[in-house]
């Protein structure tokens, strides 16, 4: 409660610095509306030493009003820049959780202290050993272990690590699986991240986004129009008091009024606001933007690639059945599957021992319990097989060519049955294993891709808000197909290589589509920066983060939905606001024109339909009304105008009613009620 | 009243059924495509091409079109200019009428240049027959041509992606002369001809009159000198090419340039042809012609609205001959409503139709007399001026002036769906705007602040003969939006052949048009560099109903908006006076 007491305060004195005109100057709208005040501020002082062209009261009422616009405008920019920042400060803090073991010295033996992994920086040396997580990227530089990279590159099996040679980088956030490593930093972490991330939201270093310059100079066109239209009022206001014969031309402080009415100040005030609100609400899910213009882009984009591993998948296979072939039973095939499993510790092997276990009920073992002198053979990249030799029997499970060449090699034959079965699953996008004892092929263990829960329906969500979804995967072309297929992806990239990928993108640009992507491999680097919306993984590689524009803390690659949906209220909240503005101003016109003229025509009382009780009292409720209407919708600017995914016309028509007719509507009971109060408490 | 809108439905009827087929014709002529009238003006074409050293293959960046477009104006402009000053020595000149007065001649060079077609002059007594025909006549053609010419290289912008030209100014000129205007002008102008238009090379006619008169000095006056003319040729060219320059000073209330009911529909109907046709050819030339329909729809939505209250306001009367207990109510033997300033063969009905039809498009002929009209009667014609002539407008110019307000609706709707906006593929980004922009401020400035300073200074109050007060601001008002906006109609009433007028007037109307053409050629320019964005479910559509409203609700409200202060202080307020 003391900290949100804190950021209001804070902000309400921003707001009296940005007074400052040269930072005015940046918002034209604004800007004018400083102008304005001035000038009111200045007849209000001709009033009081009795020169005025009106009441001292009236002409200070205005100028205050005038001037409370200028600060709930420069108000709501504060909170939002405050909020941002406090973010981010809480950001920098959660991020210190992981934790590295800082070497004194490149030595095993060496002591170390236990340090938050922020603290690294390029250069330092740290330790790793089993289990635990490596921190940040670096070298190796002494010392050879099994590293788990799969939450990198999504390939489960683990791979060596060790000093010297292209096997000698590490990743941050993948995990030592055996042995341990000393590893130097290469790069700093994260806080260059967030250092940069805090400057789009601190007014003073932010750059507009496109959209946001263009709908700027749409502002500034209303503005200059508004301006000579009550420029051009005095003389009009002259000749029809010349030509009439009663009354007295419109005075310069109902002008001001009237200009600041018109002049689009709602969604001028609250537009810095709206946009530092976006980068925000990217830090509120772990995200953080380098570039506003990046954010903006996201929600145009028109074209999602998604890897499959991870992202559209569970990122490992499983088991799901056991296919015997010959007079084999699918007992006994899960019995020697299983056994050939039980040392081996992938995902795979892991889901085979736990499938067995369901099926069958086997536990650890054959069914006569024996587990004694089990010799186990690890994969190898030569035999691309794996198993375990004991008492006579020597199991073997693999790829399906890899097993056929080892029975042959045997001199031993492969049922043709065995064939079909392997292509069949093969077509259903799953990956056979080819399951062999003692140079017999037993039958096969379908591995199938488990797609994750509710991925389906937001793809569907995608496809409604005209976003193209493509997988990317290292398979061949048939498993793609059937991920793609039970995915519900539009198309696939099957093999897809580094070069692959950023052909692909540059592809779709050149169509005219708006490409985002998640990575965070090295290799997929060059795809990144190529991409109009590229999201790295914070767990990613050192290359892969610098090439994008977005990193994801939580390393979720889901979350390029949600950065679309962020992009896309952006933009929602400005158009809407801008329309609300511009709808404003019809009631206001019926506010102050006939009070405005009331002593020359005093026919145009007719188009005084609200009412409102005086001249005086029209044009104060006017003002007032454009002050309250920015305190109002700073909650609209900060959150955004919801998003649904209900395709383009739903969408304007929804936002055209709350909007558009709203904005038309409510001014006009707003005034009306600003009006009662104010000639309840005689105050005009 | 049933009969009232069976004339409006006939005409409207007979103005939607003619779009396709001309829109058509017209887009497969800009295409370069094969039409029944190729092996009649293609000879022609080559031999235009020949004499000036054009190459049909040459393509223009937007600087170049926009350039071409200026200097060939310019001359066009300098040349009328020199005829109405030497025409004395000129040929054709039965009544021996003496050059025109340098201001005078430079307002009406910039005037018919523009396809404003203002005139401070009077007709048959200022012009020669060498002056209407090769002066006037020839700038109608240009000036129509010109403007179709621009809207040819925008919509351009939109077909072709990733390259810098937009066109041939030369060539879109001539296609556009030489097998739009020139043929419909043809056949009009025999038609009117067989109503009973005039085209003779004869001075004056001398006729007696039946009832003898006298004049000031007691003279008994027993002829009257009827001026005749060329004025079939030139009327058919006023009326298709939006110009709107009569050949008499009343214009096509004046019997023998407008003698009948079927040469009045004619003359209306040329009215909105060509630029209703155009939102055709350009759904066509863009690839969906229900993107063309759609603005069509918008156009005629906002005619049709503006049309009823104007009919209602005249149909309605005079109150203040109602309060002098004058019957205005319709019956057998007389229409109605307030007839004051129309002529009495045309009616209620005929003359509020081609109030709003000239001033919707940027027209500016006239049958009836605006300044006579009801308040709200002319508070709609001055309205659908400032509106920008947008609604149908001039040819070419009112759906490029349209197109502005398009992208302005697309960019504001764009951004309330989330999405960086585009329309027909093409992305909408700063400098489109910006362009947009100027195209629909220029003339609400010029307009407005030309009123200011008429109505603060003497000259410009004094030319407000009878009628100060809101009627007099509105006078004022109503010649800057007409000049502003290149119309050309005059409310009338307002002395404005004088120097003052005569150049502020003339610089209106030539920031006015051209401040408009350079942005949209610009925007031309930008929107052809770009890529096409495929259309996607996310893509606003921009042929819906939805869309249409959303697009009239943005030009109602930057026209009311802009307007609404100056309105209420002359139409608005006068009305209310007036109760």
């Amino acid at each position: 409660m003391s900290i949100r007491r804190g950021l209001y305060r804070k902000a309400i004195l921003d707001a009296l610095v940005k007074l400052n005109p040269l930072w005015m100057a940046r918002n034209p709208v604004m800007f004018v509306v400083e102008v304005s005040s001035v000038i009111a501020s200045a007849l209000w002082v001709q009033a009081l030493l009795g020169y005025g062209e009106a009441k001292a009261g009236f002409i200070g009422a205005i100028a205050f009003w005038l001037w409370l616009t200028v600060l709930f405008a420069n108000f709501s920019e504060a909170l939002a820049e405050g909020r941002g920042k406090a973010q981010a400060a809480a950001l920098r803090r959660a991020r210190q959780e992981t934790r590295a073991k800082k070497l004194s010295q490149a030595r095993y033996d060496a002591r170390y202290e236990v340090i938050p992994s922020n603290d690294l920086r390029q250069g330092d040396i740290f330790l790793v050993e089993t289990g635990d997580t490596i921190p940040v990227d670096g070298e190796v530089i002494e010392g050879i272990a099994s590293v788990d990279e799969s939450a990198v590159t999504g390939e489960s099996a683990p791979v060596i690590r060790e000093s010297g040679g292209d096997r000698s980088a590490v990743t941050g956030g993948t995990r030592v699986l055996s042995d341990w490593l000393i590893v130097r930093v290469t790069a700093n972490p994260g806080d260059g991240f967030l250092d940069h991330m805090i400057s789009l939201v601190e007014g003073a270093k932010r750059q507009k986004t496109p959209n946001e310059i263009a709908l700027n100079i749409l502002l500034a066109a209303f503005t200059i129009i508004f301006l000579v239209v009550c420029t051009a009022l005095l003389p009009y206001s002259i000749y029809s008091v010349e030509t009439n014969g009663q009354g007295i031309p419109i005075t310069v402080t109902v002008l001001v009024a009237l200009l600041v009415c018109l002049i689009p100040t709602t969604i001028g005030g609250l537009l810095p606001a709206i946009g530092i609100a976006g980068v925000d609400r990217l830090i509120r899910r772990n995200i953080i933007a380098l570039s506003g213009r990046a954010v903006e882009a996201s929600g145009d984009v028109d074209v999602l690639l998604l890897d499959k591993t991870g992202t559209i998948t569970l990122g490992n296979r499983q088991a799901v059945e056991f296919i015997p072939v010959g007079n084999v039973t699918d007992r006994e095939l899960a019995e020697i599957a299983q056994l050939a499993s039980l040392a081996d510790e992938t995902p795979e092997g892991r889901s085979i021992v736990l499938l067995a276990k369901e099926k069958y009920g086997l536990r650890g073992g054959t069914e006569d319990g024996q587990l004694s002198n089990m010799n186990y053979v690890p994969f190898s990249a030569q035999t691309r097989m794996s198993g375990v030799d004991m008492e006579g029997l020597s199991i073997r499970k693999g790829a399906a060519d890899a097993i056929t060449t080892y029975i042959e090699w045997l001199g031993k034959s492969v049922p043709p049955e065995l064939r079909t079965v392997v292509d069949g699953i093969a077509q259903r996008g799953g990956t056979p294993l080819v399951v062999s004892r003692n140079g017999e092929a037993l039958g096969v263990v379908y591995l199938k891709d488990v797609v994750k829960g509710g991925i389906l329906e937001r793809f569907m969500q995608m496809r409604k808000m005209g976003i193209k979804t493509v997988m990317i995967t290292g398979d061949n072309p048939l498993t793609a197909a059937a991920i793609a297929a039970e995915a519900g992806v539009d198309d696939f990239l099957a093999q897809a290589t580094p070069e692959a990928k950023l052909k692909l993108i540059r592809e779709f640009q050149a169509g005219g589509r708006l490409v985002a992507m998640t990575g965070d491999g090295t290799n997929d680097a060059p795809a990144l920066a190529q991409a109009d919306v590229a999201v790295a993984m914070h767990t990613g590689t050192q290359p892969a983060r610098e090439a994008a524009n977005m990193i994801d803390l939580d390393s979720n690659p889901t979350k390029l939905i949600e950065i679309v949906e962020i992009g896309k209220q952006l933009l929602m909240t400005r158009g809407s606001l801008t329309t609300f503005s511009i709808a404003n101003d019809v009631s206001k016109y019926f506010a102050i024109i006939p009070a405005a003229f009331a002593g020359t025509y005093p026919t145009l009382q007719a188009l005084n339909f609200m009412q409102l009780a005086t001249p005086e009292s029209a044009i104060m409720s006017a003002v007032i009304f454009n002050a309250i209407i920015i305190i109002l919708l700073i909650p609209v600017a900060l959150r955004g105008v919801p998003y649904q995914p209900v395709g383009a016309a739903k969408l304007l028509r929804n936002n055209l009613l709350t909007y558009g007719l709203g904005g038309l509507i409510v001014p006009f009971i707003g005034i009306k009620l600003i009006d009662m109060i104010l000639t309840t408490v005689k105050l005009v | 009243m049933l009969f009232v809108f069976l004339q409006i439905g006939l005409y409207l009827g007979v103005l939607l059924l003619l779009v396709k087929p001309l829109g058509l014709y017209m887009a497969r002529i800009y295409g370069g495509e094969h039409t029944f009238m190729t092996p009649v003006m293609e000879p022609i074409e080559r031999l235009v091409y020949r004499a000036s050293g054009i190459k049909q293959s040459d393509e223009m960046d937007w600087k170049i079109y926009a350039v071409a477009v200026l200097l060939f104006n310019m001359a066009g402009l300098l040349l009328l200019f020199i005829i109405q000053r030497i025409q004395g020595f000129l040929p054709l000149n039965p009544q021996a009428l003496p050059a025109v007065a340098p201001d005078l001649a430079f307002n009406t060079a910039i005037s018919f240049a523009t396809n404003t077609n203002w005139q401070s002059y009077n007709g048959e007594t200022t012009m020669s027959y060498l002056t209407q025909m090769m002066g006037m006549t020839v700038q109608n053609f240009l000036s129509a041509a010109t403007g179709m010419a621009v809207l040819i290289a925008l919509i351009r912008g939109f077909t072709r992606h990733t390259i810098n030209t937009i066109g041939n100014f030369w060539v879109d000129m001539t296609r556009s002369v030489l097998y739009v205007l020139l043929p419909l002008s043809l056949v009009l102008s025999i038609v009117l001809v067989s109503q009973g238009v005039v085209q003779t090379f004869d001075g004056a006619q001398t006729v007696s009159l039946l009832q003898k008169t006298q004049d000031i000095n007691g003279q008994t006056i027993s002829e009257q000198a009827v001026a005749v003319g060329p004025a079939a040729s030139q009327i058919a060219i006023k009326q298709l090419g939006t110009n709107g320059g009569g050949f008499f000073n009343v214009n096509s209330a004046h019997p023998l340039e407008n003698p009948t009911p079927f040469s009045n529909f004619l003359e209306m109907l040329a009215i909105l042809l060509i630029p209703a046709a155009l939102c055709y050819t350009f759904g066509r030339m863009v690839g969906d012609t229900r993107q063309g329909w759609a603005i069509l729809a918008a156009m005629t939505l906002i005619f049709v609205a503006v049309l009823i209250v104007s009919v209602w306001a005249e149909q309605r009367g005079n109150p203040v001959l109602a309060s002098l207990y004058i019957d205005q109510s319709p019956g057998n033997l007389q229409p109605g409503g307030n007839m004051e300033g129309k002529e009495l063969r045309l009616g209620i009905a005929d003359s509020a139709l081609w109030a709003t039809a000239t001033t919707a498009a940027s027209n500016g002929s006239v049958n009836a007399m605006l300044d006579s009209f009801t308040p709200l009667g002319g508070l709609t014609a001055m309205w659908l001026m400032q509106l920008g002539e947008v609604v149908y407008g001039g040819v070419g110019s009112g759906l490029y002036g349209m197109l502005a307000f398009v992208i302005i609706a697309v960019f504001v709707a764009g951004l309330m769906i989330g999405r960086t906006p585009e329309y027909l593929g093409k992305k909408i980004e700063a400098f489109e705007m910006k362009m947009a922009s100027i195209m629909v401020l220029v003339p609400v400035l010029v307009v407005l602040l030309g009123t200011a300073i008429a109505v603060i200074i003497p000259e410009g109050k004094q030319a407000v003969f009878y009628n100060p007060g809101p009627h007099g601001f509105s006078e004022i008002l109503y010649a800057f939006s007409s000049a502003g906006n290149n119309n050309g109609s005059a409310f009338a009433g307002l002395a404005t052949n004088t120097l003052f007028y005569n150049i502020m007037l003339g610089f209106v109307m030539l920031i006015g048009r051209y401040w408009v053409i350079i942005p949209a050629l610009a925007i031309a320019g930008s929107l052809a560099r770009k890529k096409i964005i495929p259309v996607s479910s996310g893509t606003l559509p921009t042929h819906t109903m939805l869309f249409i409203t959303w697009l009239i609700t943005v030009i109602i409200i930057v026209g009311a908006l802009s307007f609404f202060p100056a309105l209420s202080l002359g139409p608005l307020v006068e009305h209310l006076m007036a109760k």
